[in-house]
């Protein structure tokens, strides 16, 4: 199992072809309170880069971009009445979607733990 | 993700006289009309909003511009502003205040302004908005006679302390304050320390705004923090909270294209102004009093979760009839509330409407403003 990040402030831990996606700690830390999440449906298909979901703060709307390309295969529901999931448990409990990897080479274009620490620390 | 939220500016970036009191706090500080502003304290938003709803939140306003507008005796100095505005001026009483707005010759909304008449015959206090200053300043000094001046005060704090723990915690400093009613003013002490503070505010909560000296602003900030049921608010927070109690944000609700009868601020124009009129956009202004205007400034509730964003397109049976003007999450109300404006025939409360977020329809209902009862010491 491993765990990637991208510039975008999204994580995504990989587990056989399945990726869990989800934004940083730091990224929930920039937004402030969430009030608000949307997920892409399950069965649809994303490409790296897409948008493939929106967390809202007080202040602002944001997009969430697929690390990686590929088919969603489940979506957290709970989000939607629980949206501060976000802010207590981003990289864990605070979950956006699943997705089954197309092309697991894409990871190699993103950062692990150590990396994407000190792009947090240099921005 | 992507925030969309950050805005840029080139002029050098102010400070007001607070500015290390919020670094020192934790504050996440933004720029905001030119300052350094903070956006938010270590709690964060919801938290600094209710707590201002259910205790009192200290807010540091010193971007605001405060003026002094002076002449020989009040009627004289009244008459000239009100060949700019189109509230009553004349009439006020020595302490009481006046919300009130500078008209371009259309009609338009140049800036918002609150209007003292102070106790020193012949003076008024205003305060005008930070990101319109210049303007508002320039404005006077074009159109105002010789006999009228205007002094901006660059050397005084502006200090809110708004919530319903508000006039407790004034009372324990200042007797005076909790004598006040809403909308009137006084020159007074806090413990030692001289300030102007008037019963008026931009949360829809009872409260106060204290103009203090600069160098004594850290003084009164650090006592009225100290108090128990006082914590410090961001602009975060001050958006929500005025978005809540149905209050414009200047450069949003009101602009230049929007008049005080379309922006629902028709109860801020004097009733003798309406027809002796004598201000600029008086034309405009009579002909939308008596004919209604075409498109009215309303409260927008989303039946769903979604926000609404400023600059949201506002639908009703797919043709666009309207703009969300200033949009959000009410946490007192717990879930998405807006402004905007619509045409009028859309306006009366209950209309369903959709909103087009991100490309797709999602219901909403003009609804009555304010979203919370505003708790104002009459």
């Amino acid at each position: 199992m491993s765990v990637y990040f991208t510039e975008d402030h999204e994580w995504v831990r990989v587990e056989g072809d399945v990726g869990t996606v989800g934004i940083t700690d730091y990224a929930q830390e920039q937004l402030g309170d969430v009030v608000y999440v949307e997920v892409p449906e399950v069965g649809k298909t994303v490409a790296k880069g897409d948008e493939a979901g929106v967390v809202e703060s007080v202040k602002a709307a944001s997009e969430v971009y697929a690390p990686v390309s590929g088919e969603i295969v489940e979506v957290n529901e709970g989000l939607a009445d629980a949206p501060a999931k976000v802010n207590e448990s981003a990289e864990a409990d605070g979950w956006f979607m699943k997705l089954r990897l197309t092309d697991t080479s894409e990871l190699g274009g993103l950062m692990d733990a150590d990396a994407y620490k000190a792009f947090v620390e240099a921005q | 993700m992507n925030d969309q939220s950050e805005s840029q500016s080139d002029q050098p970036i102010l400070r007001t006289p607070l500015y290390e009191r919020h670094v020192a706090l934790g504050a996440r500080m933004v720029p905001f009309a030119g300052y350094d502003m903070p956006v938010q304290y270590a709690d964060g938003i919801i938290a600094e909003h209710t707590w201002t709803r259910q205790k009192a939140g200290l807010f540091d306003v010193s971007h605001m511009g405060q003026a002094w507008l002076t002449g020989t005796d009040h009627a004289s100095v009244a008459a000239a502003l009100e060949t700019l505005v189109p509230g009553e001026i004349a009439a006020l009483k020595p302490g009481a205040i006046r919300y009130t707005q500078f008209l371009t010759d259309d009609g338009g909304i140049i800036d918002d302004l609150m209007v003292t008449r102070t106790a020193s015959d012949g003076r008024l206090y205003l305060v005008v908005n930070a990101s319109r200053k210049d303007v508002d300043y320039a404005h006077m000094r074009d159109r105002l006679p010789a006999a009228v001046t205007l002094e901006p005060i660059e050397d005084r704090a502006l200090i809110a302390l708004q919530g319903p723990a508000a006039e407790a915690v004034m009372a324990r400093h200042c007797p005076d304050a909790a004598a006040l009613s809403f909308m009137t003013a006084t020159e007074s002490r806090f413990d030692d320390i001289a300030i102007h503070i008037s019963r008026s505010g931009y949360t829809g909560e009872d409260g106060f705004e204290i103009s203090v000296a600069a160098d004594e602003a850290v003084a009164l900030w650090d006592r009225l923090a100290g108090a128990d049921e006082v914590a410090p608010v961001g602009l975060g927070a001050r958006d929500s909270l005025r978005l809540e109690a149905g209050l414009c944000l200047y450069g949003h609700d009101i602009d230049e294209t929007t008049s005080p009868v379309e922006a629902a601020l028709t109860w801020s124009i004097g009733k003798r102004r309406r027809t002796e009129g004598g201000f600029p956009g008086f034309d405009r202004v009579r002909s939308e009093l008596a004919g209604g205007p075409s498109r009215r400034r309303v409260g927008i509730r989303p039946d769903g979760r979604a926000p609404a964003r400023e600059g949201t397109e506002i639908v009703s049976d797919g043709v666009a009839v309207g703009t969300i003007t200033s949009g959000g999450f009410g946490p007192t109300v717990g879930g998405p509330v807006a402004m905007g404006y619509v045409e009028i025939d859309k306006a009366a409360e209950g209309t369903p409407l959709d909103l087009m977020v991100r490309g797709k329809a999602q219901p909403a209902r003009v609804a009555r403003l304010p979203f919370v009862t505003q708790r104002y010491k009459r």
